[in-house]
């Protein structure tokens, strides 16, 4: 990361036509480095791992829970489905969907990235319910891949829209493991490796504070305040010592990001 | 451990598999009789392919035309057929580890309505949970070790037993086998007598195949065995676990089957705006429609030839080459 981030104190303005959404899948592609494995999700997560590939990770081998691997990833042809025929195209190899889950846990997998409806001060997701477990007021779809991601792969990214109630002290149901109560209690449930490394929001970088493991701004997107990402949060958030701004959004990153979702070539 | 997990057993499938007898002959019927005979009163069903990937959606819909209940649908990634269940209240479980229809069409409406009222039980599982169940039944063993939904409230919520390994003293979680009353599995091919071939990804069908106490099968092609013996490695479920092989083009419609059709967008348009315009009445309007039809084959033809051919020209062009 130390090579994509600037010091604070240059207030450098966001690229003035990239939408929210934009700005987050772009800040979550940059994490991702060459020859690693990614374990994607549909939206978000597979743009992000279109664009690395397009730019400095040529070599990164994308996996789908549907038991497809080393994918390629088509401009206007990504896939609305985990288990779809476009999910296969290109495919080096198609194996069982079990089989994909078991490789993670074998630890082959490097990044897993996931969404989120809420997300806690210690990375904790749920997109099961909100309410109360036995009469939820709202019924989400559920886990999916995400609880196995979560606890398996390597290092968990969590992509999600920064808003007050996605960000909340405690998640209403825990579907996908973070680090749990802080501390040792992941390892102390049995989850012995992997964890969430990074949240990517349109407002920031976050990651863990070492001893805690509570979530802790790292880097502001380009424009924006410590302050803006304080109200937009629903806890009491740590701040790195070394908090600095990640770099605008480039005209490359938004026309390769606008043409993998459709758009002509030469959008942005 | 709760009851009723336990109640699921593999060593018990083992007997009844034991004193159960196949026929090794020819196994082709219609999807009527194979349901009438291997589909019971609330049974626990296992729903081969995942989301909206060849779903064994003749066969399903056969299911509800006869009217059985209490069915439980259980599923890795479930889509809109299990809300046909629970709209009509064929279904009042689903054990999955997740419901959606995909293609940012929201939630799942007539799912949220029906768990949010207490009227459907929503068995939460991981999506490895589900697939070690099934493989723990295909292996004949009563659990599976795993890290999965370790410390989450899927783990807490399922009372799922823990396990020491005894070489290295390593907590995990034990997901117990499930094997299915029935499994219902769409495929690309079969013979007559159940060997059953899967292309592209199989998904968890080989595993839910035979961890089933019965097993159907549904075909886009039935062949001579000669066809399969060409590329044996292909065949994922031997004819001896398999109950019923039913012959059915475009059985997974609209859902897709990988080879030969894409999923036909229009027609979960067509669920999704009853759903819109009506709720679970909407849902309950949308299955009388179907079962309107006398059969599967006419509720495809409706769709019309361009439209079938649309479907088909897609997957074809997605394929490798």
């Amino acid at each position: 990361m130390t090579d994509l981030v600037q010091p604070t104190e240059e207030l450098v303005p966001q690229h003035g036509d990239a939408r929210p959404d934009e700005i987050m899948t772009i800040a979550a592609s940059r994490l991702l480095e060459d020859g690693k494995v990614l374990f994607a999700g549909i939206g978000q997560p597979l743009v992000a791992a279109a664009i690395a590939k397009r730019r400095q990770a040529p070599g990164l081998t994308v996996l789908l829970e549907g038991g497809m691997i080393d994918i390629e990833l088509l401009p206007g042809e990504l896939p609305a489905s985990t288990n779809e025929l476009r999910a296969a195209v290109g495919a080096a190899m198609l194996t069982s969907a079990s089989d994909i889950f078991l490789m993670a846990q074998r630890g082959f997998f490097d990044y897993g990235f996931i969404g989120a409806a809420q997300v806690d001060a210690y990375g904790n997701v749920n997109t099961s319910l909100i309410g109360k477990p036995d009469a939820p007021s709202v019924r989400l779809p559920g886990p999916g891949g995400a609880n196995d991601i979560a606890s398996m792969c390597n290092q968990t990214v969590i992509v999600t829209a920064h808003e007050r109630r996605r960000f909340v002290e405690q998640v209403d149901f825990v579907t996908s493991p973070g680090h749990l109560r802080g501390g040792a209690s992941r390892q102390e449930a049995g989850l012995r490796h992997g964890g969430p490394a990074w949240v990517v929001t349109d407002l920031a970088l976050l990651d863990f504070e070492p001893g805690s493991r509570r979530m802790r701004v790292r880097s502001l997107q380009a424009g924006v305040t410590l302050e803006q990402v304080e109200q937009a949060t629903g806890f009491e958030l740590l701040v790195h010592e070394d908090l600095d701004h990640l770099p605008p959004v480039t005209d490359d990153e938004l026309r390769v990001l606008r043409h993998l979702v459709g758009g002509p070539e030469e959008t942005a | 451990m709760t009851g009723r997990l336990a109640t699921l057993d593999a060593d018990a499938a083992r007997t009844d598999l034991e004193q159960w007898s196949r026929s090794a002959e020819d196994k082709l019927v219609p999807a009527a009789e194979a349901v009438a005979a291997l589909v019971p009163e609330g049974a626990v069903i296992g729903v081969g392919g995942t989301n909206h990937a060849r779903t064994p959606m003749a066969l399903l819909i056969e299911v509800l035309r006869q009217g059985r209940g209490g069915l439980t649908l259980a599923r890795p990634l479930s889509c809109f057929e299990a809300e046909l269940f629970i709209a009509t209240g064929a279904a009042d479980r689903v054990m999955t580890s997740w419901v959606g229809i995909g293609h940012g069409w929201g939630l799942a409406a007539v799912l949220r309505h029906c768990v949010e009222k207490g009227l459907v039980a929503f068995e939460e599982w991981s999506h490895l949970g589900i697939g070690l169940r099934y493989k723990a039944g295909a292996m004949g063993v009563p659990f599976l070790p795993t890290v999965s939904m370790l410390g989450s409230d899927i783990d807490a919520g399922l009372d799922l037993a823990k396990v020491r390994c005894p070489y290295t003293g390593q907590i995990l979680n034990a997901v117990p086998s499930l094997n299915p009353d029935v499994a219902l599995v769409h495929v690309q091919r079969a013979d007559r007598r159940g060997n059953a071939q899967i292309d592209g990804y199989e998904l968890m069908d080989a595993d839910v195949a035979l961890a089933a106490r019965r097993l159907i099968i549904s075909a886009e092609e039935i062949v001579p065995t000669e066809v399969l013996q060409k590329d044996p490695a292909r065949t994922v479920i031997p004819s001896f676990a398999v109950d019923a092989v039913v012959h059915q083009p475009f059985g997974a419609y609209p859902h897709e089957c990988y080879g030969h059709y894409e999923a036909d967008l229009a027609e979960f348009g067509e669920y999704v705006r009853s759903v819109k315009a009506g709720g679970i009445d909407g849902a309950r309007a949308y299955v009388d429609r179907l079962l309107g039809f006398p059969d599967h084959d006419s509720y495809v033809a409706a769709a019309g030839s361009e439209r079938l051919a649309a479907l088909r020209r897609t997957a074809e062009e997605l394929m490798p080459r």
